[in-house]
Order: structure tokens, then C-alpha cells, then sequence
């Protein structure tokens, strides 16, 4: 079929142009600058190259705080999907229970982040905190304040609280989009439980999944928020993930070149991470 | 394979069933005999469904008992039952190929490998897929993907009865005509006990023995389809095969003589009818359109092909007759009804004619 070439319809997509420009391209671009120069204030500038940069990817307390990040983000990934599933299985598919279920899962997802954070740091205080003060009372030495493990169980906790639902409703989703008939053919063909989770399940789960662990590996490589809030990246570095290392060189040391620079760094790796999500998925979605 | 008695069950979707419209299974006894290819046709909403799913185990009636071979089934789930059944969509598992969705019913009764081979492969030449054995099966088109529902249905020999519950309903119309005898073929090779549910009168004369004809939760007929076609025991089942369907006209009684507002028509037998409604029922077949007997208005020829339909008015009533490819309508048309043909109903129930 002939197709008919009409650069006019360019028009209709400018204003979200300009509108990107303005909200992403243009501070993106500052950032740049700022990453390539060193100041000292009174808007004075050297040009310093690729020195921030190099410096940054020397530093071991970006590795750190990279290699943390990584590993909070697998963990709460080994939790949250299988017990989301797990959930998702369990809830009912018909009655009242339905929205009850939904509502309750749907609950940690509607509360500010910073404000889940302030419910947890209260929580796990072990002076006026219910979590906090009962574990202690049951002989189990417990304070995210000093203790770096108490720390990381109270940011890791904290996570699933607020972020299972995600993967629960996403796979709920997915569930009770299988018909019937699929479950009848498999009491028919004489299907254990486990056969029917893993040939017919899963399977239909498989899109919703990817879906989710996509969402839930950004969100925790981003997080900054909530264990802002509950330790401030302590006790130490012990809980500095990187955007809050981020925001303590940018902000609290006011070092704006190198915490551009790693700005940038971190940037790439989501934009990395993104391409590969997505390659992954349209790969899955093209072989079906 | 077994004999399948359905003793005097109910079945109802509802909780607390009350009156007789809360039941979608009013009142159903009959035996379907080990060996025969049965078809349960009716309208939608009539229970066939509801039956079918009753005898495969995946509902548990409300009242009433099922035996298989004499023995009580009723409380055992489908596993125990021993039951193949194929869906009116096609059901098949995603991520396997087309050999281990056939494979999956036999690995899952921990079949030995070897017995399952044989029978996947059997049932592969059956359904004519045996090139696509190690597709994904997700890949291959609907009516391929029915095909492995079909053959899911078909792979286990030692099963008590084979179900199907509309399972052509997403196949080409050719393809229809060719899997329905593939599976007359295999009905007289191993004698399965089958059960066919459908909605489509051609599918269930052509494929089965007996047609149980269900209507508004209850069994109208069983009978052959040349039995239902001549004697239809209730009006319903009148309309609902053949096409067009039986004419159904108010009519009085008089000893053999059946009185149509003016017109008196000759009754092969005496009606031993009582009281109630009485109705005359001919088929379209036996009406003789020609130049002698009962004065009628044309309002429509349908040519359908291999012959036509004649719309008239007789007596203030619709009527319909089918006339050869080549007949003409005569110019001043009158019918008379062929006495072989005439069906005397009261209540909508058919009643036998004396001499």
C-alpha cells in the first residue's frame, strides 16, 4: 500500500516536546554541566573534565553504596515476589471477600512514602515503638538505631510491607484471568496442585511477573525515602543506599560536581536497566 | 468404559432451592448405555451443560444419584471417575509442546513412559497433528489448538466415558465435518461411551446413536434422530429439529376429525387426548402444497437450495411447507396435510391415536 509521507503531524507532537524539554532535558543538561566544572561559589566556574568522574568510579564509597543497593534489591525481590504470588494465589476469586482483599492490599500502596517511613521509625523504636518495645520485651536484642543488622531488617521489612501488595494485585490480575474451563481441563487430565501452579499458573503470571519485578528492581534501586526517614543511611554508611549517598554529597557536603557526575553515573545504569527490561520483554511478547 | 445412570438428579446453582425455576437440572433419569454415542442437544440454558459437568464430577448435584457400572459415583471427584472431557474453547497447557500437552493426562496417572509414546503418538495420527509434535503449542492456530483438547480427550483408553461439551464450536465449518467422523470412526473402533453436548441439531443427528433432547432443565426426548424427527414427543422438540421447524396449529377435536377454524382435517387414528390444549403438529415435509384441499395466502418462497420454503397463511394461522427445488407455487394454492405426518399434542405433550 502506498503510504502517504505529511511532515505536519511533527506539529502535533511539539508541545509534549517542549514540555520534556523544559521538565527533563534541560535539567538533565545542567547536571552535565555541573559534572564537567568545579565551582566555588559566586557562580565561578573551572572546567575540570573528566576528573569527577574518574574520581567517583575510584571512590570505594560509591562501589559501597552501589553493592548495597544491589543487595537490598535482590533480597527484597527474593521475598516479595514469591510470597506476592503466594498471596495472590491465596485470595479469594468471588464473594465479598474479593473487595476486602483488595482493599486491605491495596492500603500500604496509598500511604506517602515519607509517611510509611515515619510509621516504621516509630514502630521499631524500642522505647515507645509496639514492634520495638515487644521484641525487646521477648528477649530478642533489637535497635535499628545502633545495630546495622536491625537496621537493614527494619528497611527490608519495611519494603515488603509496603510493596508485596504490588506484585499480590499484579498477579491477582493475572489469576483471575484464567478461565474456568482451564481449571476443569486439569481436574479432567488429573493435574496435582503443583502441575496446576506450574502449567497453568505461572504461565498465565509470566507477564504480570516480569511486569513486576521490573517495577519493584527501579523502585528499590531508587529508594530514598523511607530508610531516609527510618535511619538516615545509618547506623554509619550501613544503610546508605545510592541516592541517599547521592543526596548527602549534592546536598549535605553541597559537592556539586561530583554529585553530578554521579548523577549521571547512576542515570546510565537505570536507562541500561531499562533497555534491558525492555528488550527482554518485547522478546518475550514477539516469541508468543 | 460404562453404563452411566443418571437416578432422579437435580441440580441448582443456587443455595437454597425452592421453587421448581431455581433448579437448572429439574428432574433428569436416564441411563446412557456403555458403548453409545449419545448427543444432549437443546437450547442454551437448558442444563446440558449442567449435566455434562454433573457426570464429569466437576459439579456435585443438589439431589439425586450417579452410577457408573451400578456402583455410586456421586461424591467422587473427576479424578476417580476416570473421565475425559473436551471444552468448547480450547484448553491447552501454554508452555508445552504439542507432545507433552497429549502426554499430560497419561504422566499425570504415572503412565510408563513407553505406554505413553504409543498413545501420544496414536492419538497424534488421529488428530493429524503428529508433524507439529514438538511445536510449542501455544503457537499453532485455534482449531489446531481444539485439536489438542480433542486429543487430550482421546489419549487415555481405559476411561469411563468421553464428554463434549460444544467442542467444535471454533472450527471451520469444513474441519467440523471431518472431525465429527473421526470421532464416529473411533466411536465404532473402541466403543467409547460418548456424550456430545451441542446446540446444533445437523452436529448431533449426524454424530450420535440416541439425541437426548433437553429442555428448560429436563429431558423432552431421547430417541433417534429418525424418531425425532417423525414422532416428536413434545411441540418443542418439534420446533427445534428440523428446518423450518414442525407447525404447530390450535385445533379442536372431533372422534378423527381435527377441526382448524373452519377446516376440517382427517386424523389417521382416533386421539386419546384429554383435556387441555390441543395442538396439530406437521412437519413442513408432509405439507403438500397443490391444487386441492385447504384454501391458503403465500406471503414468502424461500429458495434454500436444494429445495424451497413456502411461507403461508391457513386460517388466520403461519404456516410452512417445503416444495421440490423445481415446483412451482400454483396460482391459487391449497395444502393438504400427508396423515403420516400429523402429530396430535395436548399440553405440548404428544398423545398416541387409537384406530
Amino acid at each position: 500500500m502506498e503510504k502517504t509521507w505529511n511532515n505536519k503531524a511533527w506539529f502535533l507532537v511539539l508541545p509534549v516536546l517542549v514540555l520534556v524539554a523544559f521538565s527533563a532535558v534541560i535539567p538533565l543538561m545542567t547536571v552535565v554541566n555541573y559534572s564537567v566544572q568545579d565551582t566555588f561559589g559566586n557562580n565561578v566556574f573551572f572546567w575540570a573534565g573528566t576528573e569527577w568522574f574518574e574520581e567517583l568510579l575510584a571512590s570505594d564509597r560509591f562501589w559501597e553504596a552501589m553493592v548495597r543497593n544491589l543487595i537490598f534489591s535482590f533480597i527484597i525481590l527474593a521475598i516479595e515476589v514469591p510470597l506476592g504470588i503466594f498471596i495472590a494465589l491465596n485470595m479469594p476469586k468471588k464473594g465479598w471477600g474479593v473487595p476486602v482483599c483488595l482493599v486491605l492490599m491495596a492500603l500500604p500502596l496509598l500511604i506517602p512514602w515519607n509517611v510509611v517511613g515515619t510509621i516504621w521509625q516509630v514502630f521499631g523504636r524500642n522505647d515507645i515503638g509496639l514492634l520495638g518495645y515487644y521484641v525487646n520485651a521477648l528477649g530478642i536484642d533489637y535497635n535499628y538505631v545502633q545495630d546495622p543488622i536491625d537496621a537493614w531488617v527494619t528497611v527490608i521489612v519495611m519494603d515488603v510491607w509496603h510493596w508485596t501488595s504490588l506484585v499480590v494485585l499484579l498477579c491477582y490480575a493475572g489469576l483471575v484471568s484464567i478461565p474456568d474451563a482451564f481449571y476443569q481441563a486439569a481436574k479432567i487430565d488429573g493435574a496435582s496442585r503443583w502441575a496446576v501452579f506450574r502449567y497453568i499458573q505461572l504461565p498465565k503470571m509470566q507477564r504480570v511477573l516480569l511486569i513486576a519485578v521490573l517495577l519493584r528492581f527501579m523502585d528499590s534501586f531508587m529508594i530514598y525515602t523511607e530508610p531516609f526517614v527510618v535511619t538516615g543511611g545509618g547506623p554509619g554508611n550501613s544503610t546508605t543506599f545510592l541516592s541517599i549517598d547521592l543526596v548527602k554529597t549534592a546536598l549535605g557536603q553541597f559537592d556539586l560536581g561530583p554529585a553530578a557526575a554521579m548523577s549521571l553515573v547512576y542515570f546510565l545504569i537505570i536507562l541500561l536497566l531499562s533497555w534491558v527490561f525492555y528488550t527482554v520483554m518485547t522478546n518475550y511478547d514477539a516469541e508468543r | 468404559m460404562a453404563r452411566i445412570e443418571v437416578n432422579h438428579i437435580r441440580h441448582s446453582y443456587l443455595p437454597n432451592p425452592k421453587k421448581d425455576s431455581d433448579f437448572a437440572l429439574k428432574e433428569v433419569h436416564h441411563t446412557f448405555e456403555d458403548g453409545g454415542a449419545y448427543a444432549l442437544l437443546g437450547p442454551s440454558g437448558c442444563g446440558k451443560t449442567t449435566l455434562l459437568n454433573i457426570i464429569s464430577g466437576l459439579l456435585h448435584p443438589s439431589h439425586g444419584q450417579l452410577l457408573f457400572n451400578g456402583s455410586d459415583v456421586t461424591r467422587l471427584s473427576t479424578q476417580e471417575r476416570n473421565i475425559a472431557q473436551v471444552f468448547q474453547f480450547p484448553v491447552i497447557y501454554d508452555t508445552m509442546t504439542v507432545y507433552d500437552n497429549l502426554a499430560f493426562p497419561l504422566r499425570n496417572r504415572r503412565v510408563p513412559e513407553a505406554d505413553v509414546d504409543r498413545k501420544v503418538r496414536e492419538t497424534l495420527d488421529m488428530i493429524d497433528l503428529a508433524a507439529m509434535a514438538n511445536r510449542k503449542a501455544r503457537r499453532l492456530t485455534a482449531d489446531q489448538k481444539q485439536k489438542i483438547s480433542l486429543g487430550r480427550g482421546l489419549v487415555r483408553s481405559d476411561v469411563n466415558a468421553i464428554l463434549f461439551d460444544e467442542p467444535l464450536t471454533v472450527i471451520d465449518p469444513h474441519m467440523k465435518w471431518v472431525l465429527r467422523s473421526q470421532l464416529k470412526q473411533l466411536h465404532r473402533r473402541f466403543g467409547y461411551t460418548m456424550v456430545y453436548v451441542t446446540h446444533d441439531q445437523t452436529e448431533a443427528l449426524t454424530f450420535a446413536d440416541r439425541v437426548v433432547v433437553m429442555y428448560d432443565g429436563e429431558i423432552v426426548q431421547i430417541g433417534t434422530p429418525a424418531e425425532l424427527f417423525e414422532r416428536p414427543r413434545h411441540t418443542f422438540v418439534g420446533y427445534f429439529i428440523g428446518s423450518p421447524g414442525m407447525n404447530v396449529l390450535p385445533v379442536a377435536l372431533e372422534g378423527r376429525t381435527a377441526m382448524l377454524g373452519a377446516q376440517r382435517i382427517e386424523l389417521p387414528g382416533v386421539p386419546k387426548a384429554e383435556a387441555g390444549a390441543v395442538e396439530l403438529g406437521i412437519r413442513p415435509e408432509y405439507v403438500r402444497l397443490g391444487r386441492e384441499g385447504m384454501t391458503v395466502q403465500v406471503s414468502k418462497v424461500e429458495d434454500v437450495g436444494r429445495h424451497k420454503v413456502v411461507r403461508a397463511n391457513l386460517e388466520g394461522k403461519e404456516i410452512a411447507a417445503v416444495i421440490g427445488e423445481d415446483d412451482e407455487v400454483p396460482s391459487e394454492p391449497k395444502v393438504r396435510f400427508d396423515p403420516a405426518g400429523i402429530n396430535i399434542y395436548a399440553d405440548s405433550w404428544r398423545v398416541e391415536m387409537g384406530a
